[in-house]
């Protein structure tokens, strides 16, 4: 415990432990009850490395992204972020998660604000940044993701992919090192899907470590450094995108593969 | 037959207009207008007819009379009712007006009234930058209001700064009432909201601690707790500490309303989807600043139907410390009906109760639907 205290106090002050991966998660487990839901996960990810997790539904895929920011606790391993040790410590949380966005399936922007104020709340009350800073780092990333020009609506007033692309940029006004999506497409009319792929595309371009649930095995193939395959709760098989996609080593990845490709 | 503006579309006519390229149409007068009104929400089906017309025959018995009653055939000036007798047969309003400034200041010393009304009109100023974030200089005007409790309690009890003192068994009235229903509302917002998250807290003890506390509110009715403050609570604090009376109903109807208060934002914070405080979280906002940024400003929204509710039910209330012998405005009105003189005029002094009660509370009522009109922002 006392040595667990220590290195999360050194990650805190900056000099991390390991391999110097932004993520690296050993042995983790996770129970939900009784229902063992994440079983040894082993996983580093690099800066900068785009990884897309798939997998069939509730293979445990979403809990694992959902560890990494502390949305869910782990009970056994370690988890590092950014050199921080993730622990019941709740000022480790906070410094991790003010360096990890995310985005979620419903977008979970907040009603009560406008889209500018649910861009700027992150940087204004967690930063501290002031707020006319906040405003113009809030109007760069709303132009980025190309709706500037409804900074002061509200998000009831925006289509799904435009809540979907302002989540997006409502993450990346707090600059973070890494950005984790759990499922971003999946609740979205077809036609929408593209114009929030284009944007994790572009983002993508940038050199942002990303993290993405997601069925669109397009966008795997166009910009993910690396696949991975989940099923009950393990990681099966991971592999850059060519040889996962042509080539799958397991027949559980096979069977997954043939049934989303098949149509 | 055939017009251009809407051309018949009898089937076979060819489509006179490119697809994508036909225009808007005005909707047909017979889906719109008063007349159309009248009709399907009037006139509609043979129940709704005799129903509409059951409503204007009551309202044709009961409108007339009542307005020839209070107003038409009503005396207002008079020193006793046989003076209104004399005069009209309908309501005797001089009575009221001989006694209004005992209703509305109960026996307050004639002399110091101007404090009293000094401290109603600063509670305007002091509301005002609570009830509407358009006022001038906002941030300042909400310090007064924080300080406004202290200045109105100097104000009315006095005994500082050359002010004449003022026991508190001497309020009474209409002033009673909205001492007690303004302090109650005030308190138990906060006190209600803090309730509330201590009982969905992650802590066994403060959670229990909440909810013990709110289900014995629940369970006990108001007049119990007022005679508990009133007669019991002297056996619990040390002897010769002299409590002042007045000073133990405000708080037992405050840690009331609370108690009620909490139960209602407690609903407003179960509607909030998981999802918000899982993007307040994963932001790294504090559990404080995201229940004072995210949560509760959404909760609270969704709960002002029911906080309304329990602000005039509280206001209401307010009448039952007649039980502990102080006379508010209902007091004050029974106690004038044993007067000899006037004798026998109970319908007027509950009508006149009536109305100011009802003026109040269809005030809050309103104020609470352009509060949610105001909040309403398209979700």
């Amino acid at each position: 415990m006392a040595e667990t205290q220590t290195a999360a106090t050194a990650g805190a002050i900056g000099s991390s432990k390991g391999s110097g991966d932004i993520i690296e998660i050993h042995g983790m487990h996770k129970w939900y009850g009784d229902f063992h839901v994440l079983k040894d996960i082993n996983l580093s990810v690099k800066a900068k490395e785009r990884i897309v997790i798939c997998g069939p539904s509730g293979s445990g895929k979403s809990t694992l992204i959902r560890c990494i920011n502390r949305l869910e606790e782990h009970q056994k391993g370690d988890i590092l972020v950014n050199g921080i040790e993730l622990t019941n410590d709740l000022k480790n949380i906070d410094l991790i998660r003010r360096e990890v966005g995310m985005v979620f399936q419903h977008f979970n922007l907040f009603p009560h604000l406008t889209v500018l104020e649910n861009c700027t709340l992150g940087p204004i009350w967690v930063r501290q940044t002031p707020k006319k800073e906040a405003e113009a780092i809030a109007m760069e990333y709303l132009e980025r993701v190309k709706i500037p020009e409804q900074a002061l609506k509200f998000p009831g007033q925006l289509s799904g992919g435009q809540q979907q692309r302002v989540a997006i940029a409502r993450s990346l006004c707090m600059s973070p090192k890494i950005m984790l999506f759990d499922e971003p497409t999946s609740a979205l009319d077809p036609e929408m899907i593209k114009e929030v792929l284009d944007t994790m595309i572009e983002l993508a371009d940038t050199g942002m470590t990303m993290l993405c649930v997601t069925h669109e095995m397009g966008f795997a193939k166009t910009v993910a450094d690396r696949v991975i395959f989940m099923d009950g709760g393990e990681i099966i098989e991971q592999n850059e995108p060519h040889s996962f996609f042509d080539n799958p080593q397991h027949e559980r990845t096979q069977l997954f593969l043939s049934q989303i490709l098949a149509h | 037959m055939a017009n251009t503006q809407n051309p018949d579309m009898t089937p076979g006519l060819v489509n006179a207009y490119e697809p994508g390229e036909h225009p808007d149409w005005p909707a047909p007068s017979s889906v719109k207008g008063p007349v159309h009104w009248i009709k399907t929400n009037l006139f509609g089906s043979v129940t709704n007819t005799l129903l509409t017309l059951l409503t204007i025959y009551l309202l044709y018995k009961i409108i007339p009379a009542m307005v020839d009653w209070m107003f038409i055939d009503a005396a207002y000036t008079g020193t006793s009712r046989k003076d209104c007798e004399a005069q009209a047969s309908g309501a005797c309003w001089a009575f009221i007006g001989t006694r209004l400034q005992l209703f509305i200041y109960g026996f307050y010393p004639e002399a110091e009234r101007w404090r009293v009304n000094l401290t109603a009109i600063l509670l305007f100023v002091a509301l005002a930058p609570v009830l509407y974030d358009n006022v001038p200089h906002r941030g300042k005007a909400l310090i007064f209001t924080v300080l406004y409790p202290l200045i109105a309690g100097v104000l009315l009890v006095g005994g500082i700064f050359g002010l004449e003192y003022v026991a508190t068994d001497q309020f009474g009235g209409l002033m009673l009432n909205v001492i007690i229903g303004v302090t109650g509302i005030a308190f138990s917002l906060p006190i209600g909201i803090c309730l509330a998250l201590g009982r969905q807290s992650h802590l066994p003890v403060l959670r229990i601690v909440c909810v013990a506390f709110i289900e014995f509110i629940r369970g006990v009715p108001l007049i119990t707790l007022l005679f508990v403050a009133a007669v019991m609570l002297s056996y619990f604090v040390p002897p010769g500490t002299n409590f002042d009376l007045l000073v133990r109903m405000l708080i037992m109807v405050t840690l009331f309303a609370s108690g009620y208060m909490a139960e209602v934002i407690r609903g407003g914070l179960q509607a909030i989807p998981k999802g918000q405080y899982e993007a307040a979280d994963s932001m790294g906002l504090k559990y404080w600043q995201s229940m004072r940024l995210i949560i509760l400003p959404q909760a609270l929204k969704i709960a002002i139907p029911g906080i309304v509710n329990t602000f005039i039910a509280l206001y209401k209330d307010t009448t039952l410390v007649i039980v502990i012998g102080r006379l508010d405005i209902l007091g004050i009105g029974r106690s004038s009906l044993a007067d000899s003189k006037w004798q026998g005029l109970s319908t007027e002094v509950y009508v006149f109760v009536a109305i100011f009660f009802f003026i109040s509370c269809f005030l809050m009522s309103r104020y609470s639907l352009y509060l949610e009109k105001k909040l309403h922002t398209g979700h």
